[in-house]
């Protein structure tokens, strides 16, 4: 759906975009940039506990899955498509991870498994897609209920939760005696190459190439499809050592863990700036996407304001996103027209 | 000229080409009855009462709910958009129905009805004006409302529920009561099924929506009010998604702020095992009816044929991907088969 509805919003936005690219002091995602900091700074002056370290590092704990699922999603949706079935597949490889453990499989097969499981849940999705050339949202919605589904087959409506404490105390803990969580150095890594990747090679600019335009990606010799396949691979593979990651956190291999974690991620990487037709974004404008919905979140819970609350600003930021560059881009284009119309009427 | 000099041949390859293309257009209507009928037999020979008047009646009254969210569903789809919303807007009417009639308990049932059905139609307008006017696509904007809606609903609601004991006696007995055997609820739902046919195959507007959905540019160009019939679509979704909260309220009789919640994935579901095409213009109302019918008889089968319950979702993921794989096979077919039809004439 998202890909047949981009071409007629592109042409519109095109004759004047290149002007307003230049003209803009800072893009969506700068600006986002701007609010994350801004909402951190005022969350940590009037929000009790917000400021300290240990909050701090649980915020880190509670955002790593969303941000580990946002980096492919984020490569994804560039390329014009969406990949929903990310939480589940979570879902099943927490629960095939159950069933090895129950099986006597030590944890350190299992865990490389889990990321094998997630990379062929991926490949089966970018099959779909590319091969057989279905619209991604249908298939990864098929998808989701079916892995989802395969994921309760697998374990049914038990727990296992007897795994090593050693593994499940490295993954919440720190850093020697900081309290730097042990996971944000993989963080930091896994970021920082998926956006080298997406900015830095010619990998990225296929993904760009073949968001914004897939006909002329493919005539300028960008194996479109099986860039695609790849990317649902890595999507798949993330969400594969996500499902390890949340067993381990909460050592509790269960088929509903992640639950409706997709629409989160899908909302943190538009927040991110990310345009849902493909072809434009940008990696650190997504991180700030998920770090400003986490802080919010992790601020709103402490000031004691109810989930509730946090449920409606999560949708209207996520409207007022995608809404507010397209009141901009047609208020500049009015001024433009207005303008050019102000400029000719004296020489006519 | 030479072309005019061999009509013979040209004529029947086009018969041909439009019978098969009937056959095929057809067999997806076709495919959902058979499979129907196939759950259905297997059931019903595992345990006769599967067929029984009880059963089915509880069946039909589980579809209902879900069958007019797919009718509402099917009009934003047929248009290229999606509406995932439905289960929060459901959840929003369900709440303030109750809420309404536990203290109005003197409301006549057809008020609370109608005040169900506004408050979808305004969600329902909120998500057309986002789309429309505010260019954003149908699946942000409506990823947005869904968490909008289901954050006013826990606003209005807290951590309260509405019990049986709150609301008024009549509306309770619309839930359960039934007229020559055949549930109220069923009736709304087949009431509306009919019209929402008959709309989409016989009024301009309905026409548009499909035009709409086949291309935008054109249907725009041969002067379809591309801006009203997508606010259209909208209201009449989220009016649908209203009146399902109003049914689901008498139904069960209790209502608490997460009614509703992941409903959208079985809507969509239905929507796409009946044949509605996810681009847009292709498919019927009574095909999305048939999916709703589908799946709800597959959940239903589980329990008797002794499969465990946690098959339903992974069936009903595989049946989404079948869905859009037969759906994809057909256009290819038809696609070939105008292509054969268009090659005599150069």
């Amino acid at each position: 759906m998202s890909t047949d509805t981009a071409p007629d919003r592109i042409t519109q936005a095109q004759p004047s975009s290149s002007r307003l690219r230049s003209s803009r002091i800072v893009g969506w995602d700068g600006a986002i940039v701007l609010v994350t900091v801004l909402v951190i700074a005022v969350a940590a002056l009037t929000v009790e506990h917000f400021g300290t370290s240990r909050n701090a590092g649980f915020l880190i704990l509670d955002l790593t899955p969303v941000l580990l699922l946002a980096l492919p999603m984020t490569l994804i949706i560039v390329t014009g498509e969406i990949d929903l079935s990310v939480a589940s597949t979570v879902g099943l490889t927490s629960s095939a991870m159950g069933v090895m453990w129950n099986n006597g499989l030590p944890l350190e097969t299992i865990m490389p498994l889990c990321v094998v499981i997630g990379a062929v849940l991926g490949a089966v999705n970018g099959i779909l897609v590319t091969a057989l050339g279905l619209p991604s949202l249908a298939v990864t919605i098929g998808t989701l209920a079916l892995y989802r589904g395969l994921a309760f087959v697998l374990l049914g409506d038990t727990a296992v939760a007897d795994f090593p404490r050693d593994f499940s105390s490295w993954t919440i803990g720190n850093l020697g005696t900081s309290s730097v969580p042990n996971v944000l150095i993989p963080l930091i890594v896994i970021s920082g190459l998926f956006a080298a990747v997406l900015h830095a090679t010619p990998v990225g600019r296929a993904v760009f190439a073949a968001g914004a335009n897939p006909i002329a990606a493919a005539f300028a010799g960008i194996p479109v499809g099986r860039l695609k396949f790849w990317l649902y691979v890595t999507s798949g593979a993330v969400a594969g050592l996500v499902g390890v990651f949340w067993t381990l956190r909460y050592s509790s291999a269960r088929a509903d863990n992640a639950s409706g974690l997709e629409l989160t991620v899908v909302a943190a990487v538009l927040l991110g700036g990310v345009s849902i037709f493909g072809g434009k974004g940008t990696l650190p404008g997504v991180v700030a996407g998920v770090v400003l919905l986490s802080s919010l979140q992790n601020a709103l819970r402490l000031a004691s304001v109810s989930t509730e609350a946090l449920t409606v600003v999560t949708g209207s930021l996520l409207i007022v996103s995608v809404l507010a560059p397209n009141v901009v881009t047609s208020a500049r284009a009015a001024l433009v027209r207005r303008r050019a119309r102000l400029r000719t009427t004296p020489t006519s | 000229m030479t072309l005019l000099a061999q009509p013979a041949e040209p004529d029947t390859r086009t018969r041909t080409g439009s019978t098969a293309l009937d056959l095929v257009l057809r067999f997806r209507a076709l495919g959902l009855v058979v499979a129907l009928v196939a759950v259905v037999a297997v059931t019903a020979a595992v345990n006769p009462r599967f067929v029984g008047q009880q059963s089915i009646r509880d069946l039909l009254l589980s579809a209902a709910i879900t069958m007019l969210l797919a009718i509402g569903m099917t009009i934003v789809v047929l248009t290229r958009g999606i509406d995932l919303s439905v289960g929060s807007v459901l959840g929003l009417s369900a709440y303030i129905t109750a809420d309404f009639l536990q203290n109005n308990t003197g409301t006549p049932l057809p008020v609370a009805m109608l005040l169900g059905l506004a408050v979808g139609a305004v969600c329902g307008l909120v998500n057309g004006v986002i789309v429309h006017v505010g260019k954003v696509p149908s699946l942000v904007a409506t990823l947005g409302t869904l968490y909008v809606f289901r954050g006013i609903v826990y606003f209005v609601a807290g951590g309260s529920r509405i019990n049986a004991s709150d609301m008024p006696r009549g509306f309770l007995d619309f839930g359960t009561a039934r007229i020559l055997g055949i549930p109220y609820l069923i009736i709304v739902a087949l009431v509306v099924l009919v019209l929402a046919g008959v709309f989409l195959s016989r009024y301009r507007a309905g026409r548009d929506m499909y035009a709409l959905g086949s291309s935008p540019e054109a249907a725009r160009l041969a002067g379809v009010p591309a801006g009203r019939r997508l606010l259209t679509a909208y209201v009449l979704c989220g009016a649908l998604a209203g009146l399902g909260g109003v049914l689901h309220a008498a139904r069960f009789g209790t209502v608490d702020a997460s009614a509703g919640s992941g409903l959208e994935l079985s809507v969509v579901a239905a929507v796409v095992v009946g044949g509605v095409a996810i681009f847009g213009g292709s498919g019927t109302v009574y095909g999305a009816a048939l999916g709703a019918l589908l799946l709800t008889v597959i959940s239903n089968a589980l329990p008797v044929l002794s499969i465990d319950q946690f098959w339903q979702q992974a069936i009903v993921g595989a049946l989404i991907l079948g869905a859009i794989g037969l759906d994809r096979f057909v256009s290819l077919r038809v696609a070939a088969s105008l292509r054969t039809k268009d090659s005599h004439v150069d």
